[in-house]
């Protein structure tokens, strides 16, 4: 208290006494876990900003051409797994590589984003 | 393609209104050691539930020895069979148990079985302390963008932004480093120009925040807006909502609560942490066997996880687990209990260790002083409690009909239109008045905190007399010209948030409504205090205060009328007793402070349920139909069961399968052409004598499974549910069994039994349905939307508004 109070309010003499009236409060904190815990929260919206970008731009793009795609050559021929992605699941197809998995998994949140906004948006069915 | 979206399999089955509904019922069961039910004996016939693993005797040849995947599971909107559940968990325990002798790997296994619960109630505080701090440390930030930014580093928020520059004590918010949006823009922070610059930026942030926050939700997890209290009400009964407690709804809640929370709303983060909690809890579950295949196991842990939700945003571990008990759970065993307490224990732990505020607390609003209180100041404690029982009761009113609007017309149609509107409105009206602008966790903090000697802010502003000051304690002053500003901008405060509020609860955003209830109380509290301090001081000779308020005592405290305001508001509102006064002297850390908050709580309970019976979250749940059979009211009418069962007199007879003599074909006929959940298996049509009931799940699963996997299945097979059937002609198809999938207990009740005992075991045991017989035959079956159906029309409400499954 003697060295932080400046400029002191009474006079030299009563400085002791002025300061016995102190109360002292311990705080501390931690600059970096408030960079980090910041840096991570800006990092995740703005990879989720991206990514509803990519849905609602990008992914009507690439699908448009290949809507039309036959879904019975694509088992053998085809790297490109968007195409395959396309194909109404058929029950029986072997989603065996990563990337046809990871298109089915995708495939299938979507449908089940749609399912929940038809409940909460639009039927007003549930959290009204 | 859209009714296959998440349902597995392939079997269609729809959630129309005919279907039976499975919910639980419940009570708070404090005499039971362990989740056994009280009627255990009545449970023998569940063994075959297992798929027959149990069953040594079978003459056929019976595929069933391992419980197929998908029977036992259940649909989306569905209840589940709480007594199914349990007796399922107990097999598996014995059979762990009586392994375990065997081998010691099977040791082990059952020493680790026993563990994971713990285990798993640790891993559920420490992510969800960690999430809360999260959230925490990111809406302290971001509230504070809407005003500057600070140069030091763009993370830092106003306060930690001043912490290490030379100000001294009256200046302590101007600190160089902290620039506001027109200092940054205009490079001076006076003048009417750069004032409404500042304003234009404020406004301009809250509605690009809440934009980001409505648009998140709707693209990503349309389940995470609102609250989730109602919500987890209900699964916690019950009831199956699939994806609402998933990964995508735990992270859009988490970023869009902050967004929501900075955005300057009227809404509180806590409702929605105890939805991230449970999200968590779910997630987690999935890493034990235990609790992945078991509804029921999974709703205890899911109890756990809501106390150690309230703990994060309270700071306190006891209000957490006295808030699931009482708020949240339903069933709520012993067990529970102290699994709970270790799950809040945990995530405060993990929230302080991670110390968001910079002060060791784990609230922004946590104050603690210890100024004594006197019994006559009881009379004004009990007005806040009236106060806030009343603004409880016309909140709810009043949100419920806006809701309700939302839900039937047009308004519900634009929710990002809605979002943003109310947001504009929001901060067009806050940021004039100082005491909006600030989140409102520090406009609570403010309130709660007594001023002392250097508090130099302008609710503090009192005329000081130094001579007369004795050490640490201030006597009560008189107030200066600050006070009587900030006493005005307080009411005007204090009108705008319990308008707005109700117009934000409920907004597809996630919402709570804790922070704006105790902000509510805590300003009406303030003034009340701030009133009879100068009532005090001006007239310290009348009667009432002359024996304990003397000149130059420090009596009254505003600080602590704030508080009790505080708790009466949040009690009116929510119609907590218990839980709310441990959640507030945890907050304050003032024993001596119970009595004045339990006055208050109780009076504006009282007040407040005078008026309406519902708290909020029972009146949601009521809004949208969820199939939540209430435990705590009393069934009081006279009805008797065959006043509900179905069928009724005109409708066609029960739709049963006998036994031993229809063919797959048959049975496939009646589930194409009936919607019902499930069938009674009698005798035979003409004795009508009960076998048992089967699942309509069930049955599909096995049939489908039957005709893929087992020879000679084909279309005139006759399923058996017997135990054992006589042989066959060589030229006959092979016959299906389809025991195991068959329930031999089911609950049976006769005609004449009254309905209030037809809802007490329904709440107690937690059935989906009971059947309903007359001199020992069949005759009909009550399932519990038939019982809901019926209380709400005893209740003069209308029976078609309870929707689901």
């Amino acid at each position: 208290c003697l060295h932080v109070v400046q400029p002191m309010p009474v006079p030299g003499s009563d400085v002791e006494a002025y300061c016995l009236l102190c109360e002292c409060r311990y705080e501390e904190r931690s600059t970096t876990t408030i960079k980090v815990i910041i840096i991570i929260y800006l990092s995740v919206v703005g990879a989720l900003l991206l990514y509803m970008a990519f849905l609602v731009l990008v992914d009507p793009l690439i699908r448009k051409p290949d809507a039309y795609t036959q879904p019975l050559h694509n088992e053998e021929e085809n790297e490109d797994t968007r195409s395959l992605g396309t194909a109404p699941a058929v029950p029986g197809a072997r989603p065996n590589t990563v990337l046809e998995r990871v298109e089915g998994a995708q495939q299938r949140w979507k449908r089940q984003v749609q399912e929940q906004r038809k409940t909460v948006f639009d039927r007003h069915k549930m959290l009204s | 393609m859209d009714q296959k979206s998440y349902r597995r399999g392939s079997f269609q089955s729809s959630t129309s209104d005919e279907d039976m509904l499975e919910i639980a019922g419940a009570s708070l069961d404090f005499t039971m050691a362990d989740d056994d039910p009280p009627l255990d004996r009545e449970m023998g016939g569940f063994s075959s539930y297992n798929g027959g693993g149990m069953n040594g005797t079978s003459t056929m040849m019976d595929f069933l020895e391992e419980p197929l995947p998908g029977v036992g599971t259940y649909e989306d909107f569905n209840t589940i069979d709480w007594v199914r559940e349990k007796s399922r968990d107990r097999d598996r325990h014995r059979e762990i148990t009586s392994r375990s002798k065997e081998s010691t790997w099977a040791l082990i296994h059952s020493v680790s079985d026993a563990f994971s619960g713990w285990l798993l109630m640790l891993l559920i505080g420490l992510l969800a302390g960690s999430l809360a701090g999260l959230i925490d440390i990111s809406a302290h930030w971001m509230t504070d963008l809407k005003e500057g930014v600070c140069l030091a580093g763009f993370w830092f928020n106003h306060e930690h932004c001043c912490w290490k520059s030379n100000t001294t004590f009256t200046d302590r918010d101007k600190c160089p480093e902290w620039m506001s949006w027109s200092q940054l823009i205009l490079g001076h922070g006076e003048g009417a120009f750069a004032y409404i610059l500042n304003y234009f930026m404020y406004v301009v942030w809250a509605l690009l925040f809440s934009l980001l926050a409505v648009l998140l939700v709707k693209g990503f997890a349309p389940y995470a807006c609102g609250s989730g209290i109602p919500e987890i009400k209900t699964i916690l009964s019950g009831f199956i909502i699939r994806g609402y407690l998933g990964k995508w709804t735990l992270i859009i809640k988490t970023i869009t609560l902050v967004l929501a929370v900075s955005s300057g709303l009227s809404l509180g983060k806590e409702g929605p942490l105890v939805h991230v909690a449970c999200c968590c809890g779910n997630i987690l579950c999935h890493l034990f066997t235990k609790y992945r295949k078991n509804e029921a196991k999974r709703r205890e842990v899911l109890s756990a996880a809501a106390a150690a939700g309230v703990s994060v945003a309270f700071g306190a571990p006891i209000g957490g687990v006295l808030f699931s008990l009482e708020e949240v759970s339903y069933y709520f065993p012993l067990k529970t209990l102290w699994r709970s307490f270790f799950a809040a224990l945990v995530a405060a732990f993990t929230l302080r260790s991670i110390n968001p505020f910079g002060n060791s607390r784990l609230v922004l609003f946590y104050v603690e002083f210890h100024m004594p209180w006197h019994l006559l100041e009881l009379v004004p404690f009990i007005l806040l409690g009236i106060f806030g029982g009343l603004w409880g009761a016309f909140f709810i009113r009043s949100n419920i009909a806006w809701c309700r609007r939302r839900k039937t017309t047009k308004l519900g149609r634009y929710p990002v239109l809605e979002v943003l509107v109310v947001t504009a409105i929001t901060a067009i009206l806050a940021f004039p008045n100082e005491y909006t602008r600030m989140s409102t966790s520090e406009l609570i903090s403010e309130l709660f905190n007594d001023c002392g000697i250097l508090d130099s802010s302008q609710l503090c502003e009192y005329v000081n007399d130094f001579n007369s000051t004795k050490g640490d304690d201030l006597p009560d002053r008189a107030a200066g010209p600050g006070v009587y500003t900030a006493m005005w901008q307080l009411a005007l405060a204090l009108l705008m948030k319990v308008f707005i509020t109700i117009f934000t609860f409920g907004m597809k955003v996630p919402s709570g409504l804790f922070i704006p209830s105790m902000a509510v109380g805590a300003i009406a509290g303030r003034l009340l205090g701030v009133a009879m301090e100068q009532l005090a001081f001006y007239h310290h000779d009348w009667a009432i205060f002359s024996g304990w308020c003397s000149q130059g005592a420090d009596c009254i405290t505003p600080g602590l009328y704030a508080m009790v305001g505080a708790a009466a508001c949040l009690g009116g509102v929510t119609r907590m007793t218990v839980s709310l006064v441990v959640i507030m002297f945890e907050l304050t850390g003032g024993l001596e402070y119970i009595v004045p908050l339990m006055a208050a709580a109780m009076t504006s309970k009282w007040v407040a349920d005078a008026i309406g019976r519902e708290g909020i979250y029972d009146a949601h749940i009521r809004l949208n139909g969820y199939p939540f059979l209430e435990a705590k009211e009393e069934f009081s009418h006279k009805t008797l069961a065959m006043d509900v069962m179905r069928p009724r007199r005109s409708d066609p007879p029960l739709t049963v399968i006998t036994q031993d003599s229809m063919t797959v074909e048959d049975v496939e006929t009646i589930i194409n052409e009936t919607t019902y959940s499930g069938y009674p298996v009698v005798v035979s049509r003409e004795s009508q004598r009960l076998v048992g009931f089967v699942l309509r799940r069930d049955l599909i699963i096995s049939i489908e499974n039957a005709r893929k996997k087992q020879d000679g299945i084909v279309s005139t097979s006759i399923i058996y549910f017997t135990d054992h059937s006589p042989p066959l002609p060589p030229s006959s198809p092979s016959m299906l069994k389809l025991r195991s999938i068959l329930d031999l207990s089911p609950f049976t009740v006769t005609d004449q039994t009254p309905m209030e005992i037809v809802v007490d075991i329904f709440r107690k045991l937690g059935l989906r349905q009971c059947l309903v017989t007359h001199n020992g035959k069949l005759l009909g079956i009550i399932t519990k939307k038939d019982v809901l159906k019926h209380i709400a029309q005893l209740a003069n409400q209308d029976p078609d508004s309870i929707l689901f499954n």
